[in-house]
């Protein structure tokens, strides 16, 4: 399957990634050429399979469960120490208008 | 400086022939004038190694236990968080980010003795197989500096190789603990998937994510893996299985032991790697091994599976990183939207960004059951394969990389080539069964190339004593 500039931008704007005209040129290359690689999976008959979305092992139903005891949490201000701005216990973002 | 095991420094504690901070203090100076070489370290952890040796020795001057791994210096790679300690991912993204928690396997290591001493570039979060992907510069394979140590985990693969530690962690999405073990002369682990807790760890890809640990010998590997494995409340994916003393069963006992060898494998593998890999299998048969030739047929769909899984996943897991918790955050933001775009597209190398995409657009609608949901189904094929085959023999032995080590440049311009490279590794990835690297020898030139075990999900004793056995040969 070969990607469209135009297929690439909007796949772009999807994933909020801004890129330069430079890398949409270079990723239409490199992704048709990987997709082209992927499409080989329209070969095998997968008719009837289930979807394997994690993987399976035998285990005890109630296994991932863990004691309902409280924990606490991270402190406010640890979990607000890396943000990039922060003011009044929350993190701060640039105002929010139409996109 | 001596090559020291986990076992010799417990003995030497233990006799007093040396204190745990004066082991730290040797690796430390040691690892800091090597490092230059390769560039395998991002951060050297000087203080935290010190107070955890000084714990580990007050502990034998009180004569308590002071830990599996008393005194021993563990590097940690970059994408796995450390309290106070800058962890990057190899990324711009997270230049300046110190995590204000342990993953899980980091206070095990500490729990039981071992010495944080640093952490270990790596691929720009983990995508990558040549760890030519980091944002602060490649590492060069310390037996010969003008290859890549491999990827993802190649700082953490090139210390222990370096001796700048003397164990280490990696993470393994598709092979980047086996792969870069295999290029560096090291043995590397993958555990049964969820076997170690992966709190903690940056997710890439949840349902393949592995921490793995590196070591210069097989039962330095299973003290390591034995340390860190086992239930963590804090992640739900953690097995519950009881942990085994891998350590104590190394009894070198393989004789009748069934190995399968995957033809589907050795077509592919050049010249001299198959010559190393032919010569192993018949030491094996030497120890009295059983080796039979056995079919994986969906084997030429895993590159493309992998891929569009991994990639999905990526897509997904990276979208936290939009400049407003953590990390970088564009200085050209003037609405929230352009924030995420703009942050996203500075802070990310090339690599990253070509993942994103692509699983952006593998999960998008009309593209979803042609991949995503297809790939899904391939990847229950790909575990058919290896759950039939287990059925007849105990353990599968097969090459972890077509060629050794590449050079530097070689292959980054040619994405296709590169992911085509991790055929051997991912499919038991792609399963979740454990598999590692141990080394088998070298070409002329002198690159070394390591042979990969496989085996049935919470079978590492089975594959510990096979390698023990091979190593010991």
């Amino acid at each position: 399957m070969k990607l469209t500039e135009k297929q690439v931008r909007y796949v772009a704007g999807l994933a909020n990634l801004n890129l330069t005209d430079e890398e949409i040129d270079r990723m239409v290359h490199d992704l048709g050429g990987i997709l082209e690689h992927m499409d080989r999976l329209a070969a095998i008959d997968t008719e009837g399979v289930e979807p394997m979305a994690q993987v399976l092992y035998d285990a005890e139903e109630t296994a991932t469960l863990r004691p309902d005891v409280e924990r606490a949490p991270l402190d406010n201000t640890v979990a607000l120490a890396n943000a990039p701005a922060r003011g009044s216990g929350y993190f701060k973002v640039p105002k929010v208008i139409e996109r | 400086m001596t090559a020291h095991t986990v076992q010799s420094i417990r003995d030497g504690l233990l006799k007093k022939e040396f204190s745990a901070v004066e082991i730290a203090r040797e690796a430390l100076i040691h690892a800091e004038r090597e490092n230059p070489k390769t560039n395998a370290y991002l951060l050297f952890s000087s203080e935290r190694a010190l107070e955890t040796a000084e714990r580990v020795d007050a502990k034998i001057a009180a004569g308590d236990d002071p830990g599996q791994l008393a005194g021993v210096p563990v590097a940690v790679k970059d994408v796995i968080l450390t309290k106070g300690l800058r962890t990057t991912c190899g990324s711009r993204m997270l230049e300046h980010y110190i995590p204000p928690y342990d993953a899980t396997a980091v206070e095990r290591i500490e729990a039981a003795g071992g010495v944080i001493i640093g952490k270990t570039n790596c691929d720009e979060f983990a995508m990558g197989s040549s760890n030519e992907n980091s944002a602060f510069g490649p590492v060069r394979n310390p037996v010969a500096l003008d290859r890549v140590p491999g990827g993802s985990s190649g700082g953490s693969a090139a210390v222990v190789a370096q001796n700048t530690a003397v164990v280490s962690l990696g993470s393994d999405t598709g092979g980047s603990i086996r792969q870069p073990a295999s290029f560096c002369g090291v043995v590397g682990v993958t555990p049964t998937y969820g076997r170690v807790s992966r709190y903690g760890l940056v997710a890439f890809a949840s349902s393949l994510d592995h921490i793995g640990p590196f070591a210069r010998n097989v039962k330095d590997s299973a003290t390591l893996l034995e340390v860190m494995a086992g239930r963590d409340p804090l992640d739900s994916t953690s097995a519950a299985a009881p942990v085994p003393n891998y350590a104590a069963h190394l009894d070198g006992n393989v004789r009748g032991m069934k190995l399968g060898v995957p033809v589907e494998y050795m077509k592919h593998a050049t010249g001299e790697t198959a010559a190393l890999i032919d010569q192993a299998i018949d030491q094996l048969r030497g120890l009295g091994c059983d080796v039979r030739e056995i079919s994986l047929p969906a084997t030429d769909y895993a590159i493309a599976t992998y891929y569009i899984i991994c990639t999905a996943e990526a897509s997904s897991n990276l979208a936290r990183f939009d400049g407003v918790r953590y990390g970088l955050r564009s200085a050209d933001s003037g609405t929230l939207s352009d924030m995420y775009r703009n942050t996203r597209g500075e802070g990310f190398g090339a690599e990253v960004k070509r993942r994103i995409m692509l699983g952006t657009y593998v999960l998008s609608h009309g593209y979803y059951d042609a991949y995503y949901r297809k790939a899904q189904q391939v990847r229950a094929l790909i575990t058919r394969d290896f759950t039939n085959a287990f059925q007849t023999v105990d353990a599968i032995v097969a090459p972890v990389s077509p060629s050794p080590a590449f050079r530097i440049g070689e292959k980054v311009d040619d994405p296709i080539e590169m992911y085509l490279s991790d055929i051997y590794t991912i499919t038991g990835s792609l399963a979740g069964i454990p598999c590692m690297s141990v080394p088998c020898g070298a070409t002329k030139e002198g690159l070394p190339v390591g042979l990969q075990i496989l085996c049935n999900h919470f079978h590492e004793q089975q594959m510990f004593r096979l390698a023990d056995a091979f190593e010991k040969r």
